[in-house]
């Protein structure tokens, strides 16, 4: 098996992709906003609805539910447990570009694992175009549930 | 099965195809012989889109350095020579499937046909092409029959005549293990059917229908029958005078030919009263600032400049297929289907879609894998220089019905050798464990 293969299913990712974080749609609680957003990629099925709620600026939760290949499950559950931190809404979004910008790159951008965390794990999809889509769904699925939140 | 011999000329010995012939036959298609990843490539991805032998790609160039001309048009002597390869092409091609040259009409694809079809229909039921025409008209009530195991092509053209027209759209549905439920299709086809347009062979399944037992029902009914053949005719003998068909589509992409060119069969007494799709120069007799008359079939349908040098190219494709021997290439792919799917089956957590190793199924086998979505089959395979199917395979319908949304499908031709199917098995069997399900 190739190096590019190893690189693209890291162990974090093939953990994440079986047991996953954020799973199952949350409530919001009294005094906090919610927003949604619906991913479909056509091409393959992959497909999610993924909820942000909101406390004031601060990103109190993300949850969502899903079915497609491991890299896209896998990119929600990281997403989910990096926004648990209580991030702001500028920090959120700053974040989703960064990741972007890694997996648009096609391997020239370097990933900053002290700005990303565990999505940095996700640098070697950048080698495969075809599926960038996968792993950024989840992540444009936040993007538009929390201008959906506003 | 209802499918029989063309009557082309064997192979002096007749002997069945064997791996050294494949070989030989590999080295025909430069493509082939290429490095994917670093690993030898093994093409199994011939249902979405064939390759080509190099006398195939030369007969473009050919064209293009010695024939380049518009066809029907000018007196020239290059127009000539081009219209020549356009026509006898299409003679090419007319032997190929049993009709005669007059009943093929070219397309850009099957895809193209079907809606070449339907909206031709379409212009017949708002009262175009006058009297002749009205048998093609549909209104309410009307039904028109599919199958559950539709390509979107053979799906979405006849929702959308159903909807412009006001006509009813109904399908046949499969069993779990893909087939149809032919004592459904019984009264589901019924005197208010006017047309049943239905798959030859499952471009998921790998099933072969049965298309004697739905033409006569629909004959029955005095509906039209429509056969999607772009899984059987590049890779079984199949004869439109026998099958009794009243229009066939086929890609020639898929048999070996290039793409951008396509078939349409239709019985010569149908396609001539029928109203034209599309419209403009070269379909027509007599144009006044008021309207205008139309040549008859094929010509009525191929409005404009035309695809002539893909057209030379797909008659070397079909010669190629003649010379090799539509019967030996049947015979061989279904042997790399029996053998792909009685591998497939033995591999813990694969389930095969459609029938299982011993019945009947053209060279080509989707499955799933338990635990790993298709996607991240296809991606691992790949890394092997396997190239397969991953997706729906333009089937969302059929998947749903097998509780799937995707699956990987690999398919054969008849340059494809058992090794290769031999080597695909074995890499599907490392999936599991290289995804770390148990
Ligand atoms: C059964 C079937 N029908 C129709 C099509 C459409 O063919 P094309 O895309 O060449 O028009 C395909 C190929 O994808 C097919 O397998």
């Amino acid at each position: 098996m190739s190096a590019e293969l190893q690189q693209l299913y890291q162990q974090i990712i093939l953990d994440h992709s079986k047991s996953r974080h954020g799973e199952g749609l949350k409530e919001a609680a009294e005094g906090t906003v919610a927003g949604q957003s619906h991913q479909y990629n056509p091409t393959c099925g992959d497909e999610i609805t993924l909820r942000v709620i909101r406390n004031g600026d601060t990103i109190a939760a993300v949850s969502w539910e899903g079915d497609g290949c491991s890299i896209s499950m896998a990119a929600a559950s990281v997403l989910t447990d990096m926004v648990g931190d209580g991030l702001s809404q500028t920090e959120l979004l700053g974040l989703i570009d960064n990741f972007r910008e890694v997996l648009r790159s096609r391997g020239t951008v370097e990933a900053d694992e002290e700005v990303l965390g565990d999505a940095a794990a996700f640098s070697g999809v950048s080698r495969y175009p075809a599926r960038v889509k996968c792993a950024m769904l989840a992540w444009v699925a936040a993007e538009e549930a929390m201008l959906a939140s506003r | 099965m209802s499918v029989v011999s063309t009557p082309t000329t064997l192979k002096p010995a007749d002997l069945a195809i064997d791996n050294q012939e494949v070989r030989r036959i590999r080295n025909d298609f430069p493509i082939l012989s290429q490095q994917v990843n670093d690993r030898e490539l093994v093409y199994l991805d011939s249902g979405a889109t064939s390759q080509n032998p190099l006398s195939v790609i030369e007969a473009e160039q050919e064209f293009y350095e010695q024939r380049n001309a518009a066809v029907h048009r000018g007196a020239h002597t290059l127009a000539v020579a081009a219209t020549d390869v356009y026509e006898d092409a299409r003679e090419t091609v007319a032997r190929f499937v049993g009709a005669a040259s007059n009943e093929i009409v070219w397309t850009a694809n099957a895809t193209e046909g079907l809606n070449l079809l339907t909206y031709s229909f379409s212009n017949a039921s708002a009262g175009r092409g006058g009297e002749p025409a009205r048998r093609f008209a549909l209104n309410p009530g009307d039904e028109i029959v599919v199958t559950e195991l539709e390509h979107h092509a053979n799906l979405i053209p006849w929702q959308e005549l159903a909807f412009r027209t006001g006509a009813v759209l109904r399908y046949i549905p499969v069993d779990d293990d893909g087939g149809l439920k032919m004592d459904e299709a019984a009264s589901i086809i019924n005197p208010a059917t006017k047309i049943v347009s239905f798959t030859h062979a499952s471009n998921v399944l790998g099933s072969i229908t049965p298309v004697a037992e739905l033409t006569e029902l629909a004959h029955k009914h005095g509906a039209l029958v429509v056969l999607d053949g772009c899984q059987s005719v590049p890779h079984m003998p199949v004869d439109v005078k026998v099958l009794d068909v009243d229009f066939l589509v086929f890609s020639g992409h898929k048999m070996l030919g290039p793409t951008g060119i396509g078939v349409l069969y239709g019985k010569a007494e149908l396609l001539d009263s029928m109203p034209p799709f599309l419209t403009g120069g070269s379909m027509i007799t007599k144009v006044t600032m008021d309207g205008a008359e139309y040549l008859p079939s094929p010509t009525r349908f191929e409005a404009g400049t035309q695809q002539v040098s893909q057209a030379a190219a797909l008659a070397v494709a079909v010669n190629y297929l003649v010379e090799t021997g539509m019967e030996r290439v049947a015979d061989w792919e279904a042997q790399l289907g029996q053998r792909l799917v009685s591998g497939l089956q033995q591999i813990n957590g694969i389930s095969v879609l459609g029938p299982p190793a011993g019945i009947e199924r053209i060279g080509l086998a989707a499955f799933d894998v338990d635990g790993v979505h298709a996607h991240d089959v296809g991606q691992f395979l790949d890394d092997r220089g396997i190239a397969v199917r991953v997706g729906h395979h333009c089937a969302q319908p059929l998947h749903r019905r097998l509780g799937l949304t995707a699956s990987t499908r690999a398919s054969t031709y008849l340059y494809n050798t058992t090794d290769d199917v031999d080597f695909l098995l074995e890499a599907v069997a490392g999936v599991r464990p290289f995804f770390g399900v148990k």
